[in-house]
């Protein structure tokens, strides 16, 4: 999330395309706020919901056609003068000129320059597809700057292949993608549009509503892009807000529990793009930004994990990581797809419930069985620890050897964790855990430990990294002293360093105070460069945790700065240079968030001016607006400017491309699906698809979740409280589509996919309404996801059948995200 | 005595609980304001971060001994002003419940059981399947697409996926057990 959710109040507009009074409801207060005071709240969702109920207007659209919508306000908005136009020329890449040869989908039938057959095809055009990308870039001068027309009249202008791009997505062409009446949109294209300017702001939140498309990348880019071009981005009132689902996703991702990243988001090396250190830091650290400090933060980081044994004549400890044979490998969905064919011997679900919670979970079970080992590590027995004896499946034949260690939660141990903004918060061990429950980190540090007990004294290359890397925090032999790991991730010196007139700036092992402290030569080691600052030594050496500060909010600080930490540098609204104009002043008093202060005392006492204001500064805060760069706002940036032209493994504008299930044909374009959209094949007819047009499955399916179940249910169907919520798994099914099949609200239905089929109870609605698609008639169902054959057994209702059974094994092509918000189905009344 | 929300919603004689409390034909307050009084005098207060959602709402976990008492909001969170959820307000459940295993478990290939298991014996057999997974299918050199040999250090065997619920502490020993053993299918919730 670029905002903070206090400030979602300041917003004129807030634009929900999730659920969030439902699934969020404890944040959606503050989309209240901002409507007590005036705001208006649009609610973007095939569904009528709790967040429709409170909203000025609701506007249903077709799931997965959210490109189409979002590219369609950006249409409108270039059409219609309404873009912020200092803010586009100035702090984004609008006035770039890219290269000639680029060509978009405007000319090239729906695809852009450069698509490549590769690979030998197979039985599958999607898997044999790539972008060249060698056309998707800036024009240069003659010093290696990107050529700029700050007119935006230039044809190779971003901003002119971007009205192009989108002069396609008329409000005709949205109505007829979508499903929007023109009219409808209309309204809401006006009313969204007036955010942009100097005195306005609105906000668009977002969760998986969006991600979870085979374009789920491109759907967020452009919503980011409506934001940059209505000059949303980094101000009060702005932003984008991403609503994660799960307590810790936002620190799971920034520690990177994630196959293509190492901690602060660098890239997880590759084997034939990066053999050594010298050449991984040069290809993956950008030219400008504030990226050109990597070395320093990745340096730091095996430092964090190889300790002293990290030295520079063995490239700190680089050739231990393992690197990875391919970028197209080891996602979450390659990881079960590979397990089904037998290459994965051993596994760890640790707090996750793949049976019940992924993608095709038939699919997941089937390979979990075939495992030789797994180890489960949760609060109660998942379907994931039962999995060998699944419904309809004889133990006997599941010879996968199953270890189940119960899990505490939150409540019984010391921790951190990141909340959606951000926002580091620590949690105290309230009581122990019972019997044999320990924390997962008792257990990772003990399983290391052993194992390092095993391999003592191996002389093997292989091994002398994993021997170095130390497990032991605190004096406690089992329970590792949390803080110290925090601190570890916080960064510290390894050595004693001193500036460059000899005064010492820190003792050896005192944690580091910033990430501007972190070197590239050993001196510093870091776990995560990001969380750098959320732990201080104190005058007194004792060390300050301020995950666990707790200072509330007042009048002066609404952003609440002394509660909790929130990455970076505790900076609660990333991007906010942008609040300013380019001379460093508020665009409008009403929506100030920093400025420029000609007179505040300087960085030496013979300069005057910082930057003040209501937030921590998002960079150098005595670099004045006139200075070379004092004037970008996006710091993250190679070019520090917003990214109207971002190329993705699928193009650099977002482009409407059906689901890979679809009712529909592109009505765009004659490319139906996303050309690179990752499809695998997987054996026995694990993953088959539904054609186009297919009479077997003719209602489009898109899942998600209540607010008295949690996920996959392992923290909500065992609770009493929550259990009795629901009296059975349910299928949100219209009125119309309920006449069609003859079915009545409370009857049984069999949904039914090629992939699988589920049982539950028809909840006939008007929160659903068929669409109206080209002229035809397109119904939609919606079945949340949390159920399974586990639960209360005093409550039937909260068990049932698993509705990812239906979901297919299909991704994006840049993160390899499922596409569970929009596939095909049938429905069925009874049981068959 | 503790009560439990549902014990007390018994004791009140109310029929509809969890939805029942506004139409209720007692004057609850009275009752609900001993009863809250009674449970959290003398317990202990821990702050706690809700692990549902991902808004962070802080919480007052009252404890007595190695039994927490109740769990409520913490009011001055700038973020939540003090709400919790439906399922928030049920996070004294993921604690006390008789559903939840307390012991470690093992199932043999093929049987149709759990047994119990003392944590040691459980240690020291995930750490053999480790060892010689790890032993029996490391890729420590291969070619690269030039066909030069080279280093890698990988281990392809062991897969990892999880998780969203654990701390940042916890995700980062995880992080660093993994990379530094070599274990590439590493993955958790985040797309989930």
């Amino acid at each position: 999330m670029t905002t903070n959710l206090i400030d979602i109040q300041h917003s004129d507009v807030v634009m929900c395309t999730n659920n969030m009074a439902e699934n969020h409801p404890v944040g959606f207060q503050w989309v209240m706020k901002a409507k007590e005071r005036g705001a208006k709240i649009i609610h973007v969702d095939p569904r009528f919901t709790r967040t429709s109920s409170v909203a000025d207007m609701h506007v249903p659209l077709r799931s997965g056609t959210n490109i189409a919508f979002f590219g369609g306000l950006m249409n409108y908005a270039i059409r219609n003068n309404l873009y912020f136009k200092d803010y586009v020329v100035y702090y984004t890449n609008a006035s770039f000129l890219i290269d000639p040869a680029f060509k978009t989908p405007a000319d090239l039938g729906g695809l852009f320059e450069g698509l490549e057959q590769t690979g030998k095809g197979g039985t599958d055009p999607h898997v044999a597809q790539t972008y060249n990308k060698s056309s998707w870039k800036y024009q240069l001068d003659g010093e290696g700057n990107p050529k700029r027309d700050l007119t935006l009249k230039d044809p190779h202008s971003v901003f002119q292949l971007l009205k192009r791009h989108y002069s396609r997505y008329t409000p005709e062409m949205v109505e007829r993608i979508c499903g929007i009446p023109k009219a409808k949109f209309m309204e809401v294209a006006q009313l969204y549009c007036s955010t942009s300017g100097r005195e306005k702001t609105g906000t668009i939140t977002y969760a998986l509503n969006l991600t979870q498309h085979t374009n789920g990348v491109q759907n967020i880019r452009s919503l980011c892009m409506l934001q940059l071009l209505l000059g949303n981005i980094g101000r009060p009132g702005g932003g984008v807000v991403a609503l994660r689902g799960h307590a810790n996703v936002q620190g799971a991702t920034d520690l990177e529990l994630l196959y293509h990243e190492l901690p602060g988001y660098m890239a997880m090396p590759l084997r034939d793009a990066h053999p050594d250190l010298k050449t991984y830091l040069e290809k993956e650290t950008p030219k400008g930004g504030f990226w050109i400090n990597k070395p320093k933060f990745f340096v730091s980081l095996l430092k964090a994990f190889y300790g002293d044994a990290a030295t520079k004549e063995n490239e700190f400890g680089y050739q231990w990581l393992p690197k990875r044979a391919s970028a197209d490998a080891y996602s979450h969905q390659h990881m079960f797809v590979d397990m089904y064919k037998g290459k994965i011997k051993g596994f760890l679900a640790d707090g996750q419930n793949p049976a019940v919670g992924g993608p095709n979970a038939k699919l997941a079970r089937a390979a979990m069985q075939k495992l030789d080992w797994m180890v489960v590590k949760d609060i109660f027995v998942s379907e994931t620890a039962d999995v060998w004896r699944t419904p309809g499946t004889n133990p006997k034949d599941v010879k996968t050897e199953m270890f189940f260690l119960p899990a505490a939660p939150a409540a019984e141990k010391d921790g951190s964790l990141t909340n959606t903004m951000r926002l580091i918060q620590w949690h105290e061990k309230a009581v122990n855990p019972p019997g044999d429950v320990t924390s997962d980190a008792e257990f990772f540090v003990t399983l290391a430990k052993r194992l390092q007990k095993m391999y003592a004294g191996s002389k093997k290359d292989r091994d002398k990294g994993f021997l170095a890397a130390n497990f032991q925090y605190g004096d406690n032999p089992k329970e590792p002293n949390m803080e110290l790991v925090l601190k570890e991730i916080n960064g510290y010196a390894t050595e004693e360093m001193k500036d460059k007139d000899g005064k010492l700036v820190y003792k050896k092992d005192q944690a580091l105070n910033t990430f501007a402290h972190m070197t590239d030569d050993g001196k510093t080691a870091g776990g995560c460069w990001i969380y750098t600052g959320v732990t201080v030594e104190g005058p007194d050496g004792k060390l300050i945790n301020k995950a666990n500060s707790r200072k509330p909010a007042d009048e002066k600080d609404y952003l609440g700065h002394g509660w909790g930490f929130s990455w970076p540098a505790n900076r609660r609204i990333i991007y906010n240079r942008a609040s300013a104009d380019l001379k460093g002043k508020p665009w409008s008093e009403k929506k100030k968030l920093i400025w420029w202060d000609p007179e505040a005392p300087g960085q030496t006492p013979d300069k005057k001016g910082k930057w003040v204001g209501l937030d921590v500064p998002d960079f150098n805060a005595f670099l004045a607006p006139d200075a070379k760069n004092g004037d970008k706002p996006f710091i993250m940036r190679a070019d520090l400017v917003g990214a109207f032209f971002g190329p993705l493994n699928d193009g650099p504008f977002p482009e409407h491309y059906e689901p890979i299930e679809s009712p529909t044909r592109n009505l765009l374009s004659k490319q139906q699906n996303n050309p690179v959209a990752k499809i695998w094949s997987v054996p026995d007819h694990k993953n088959d698809l539904a054609p186009l047009g297919s009479k077997d499955y003719p209602y489009v399916i898109t899942t998600y979740r209540l607010t008295e179940h949690h996920l996959s249910g392992v923290m909500s169907r065992y609770l009493p409280m929550l259990a009795e919520m629901f009296e059975s798994h349910f299928a949100e099914i219209s009125l119309e589509l309920a006449k069609e099949l003859g079915v009545a609200n409370g009857d049984k239905v069999t949904v039914s996919s090629p992939r699988g089929k589920i049982v539950a109870k028809a909840m006939v609605t008007h929160r659903l309404k068929p669409f109206q698609i080209d002229g035809k008639t397109v119904h939609q169902i919606g079945v949340p996801w949390h159920w399974g054959w586990k639960g209360v057994d005093a409550l039937p209702g909260s068990k049932g059948d698993i509705t990812n059974d239906l979901s297919a094994t299909v991704a994006d092509p840049t993160v390899y995200i499922q596409e569970t918000k929009a596939f095909m189905c049938n429905v069925k009344k009874g049981e068959v | 005595m503790s009560l439990s929300r549902r014990d007390f919603f018994k004791y009140a004689g109310s029929a509809g609980a969890g939805v029942a409390v506004g139409a209720a034909p007692f004057d609850l307050k009275p009752v609900a304001a001993a009863a809250t009084t009674l449970k959290i005098k003398e317990a202990k207060v821990h702050s706690g971060v809700c692990p549902y959602c991902a808004v962070g709402c802080i919480q007052l976990i009252y404890s007595k001994g190695d039994k927490i008492i109740d769990i409520e909001g913490h009011p001055d969170t700038p973020h939540t002003l003090g709400r919790l959820c439906p399922k928030g307000a049920a996070t004294i459940q993921l604690s006390n419940n008789p559903l939840r295993p307390t012991k470690a478990m093992y199932r043999a290939p093929g049987s149709d059981k759990w047994e119990e298991k003392p944590l040691e014996w459980m240690y020291d057999e995930i750490a053999k399947r480790y060892y010689d997974t790890r032993e029996q299918h490391f890729i420590e050199k291969e070619k690269d697409k030039d066909g030069k040999e080279v280093t890698v250090n990988r281990l392809e065997a062991i897969a990892s996926l999880g998780s969203a619920c654990i701390d940042n502490e916890e995700c980062y020993l995880l992080t660093k057990l993994n990379r530094t053993l070599g274990i590439v299918y590493h993955e958790h919730q985040a797309r989930i």
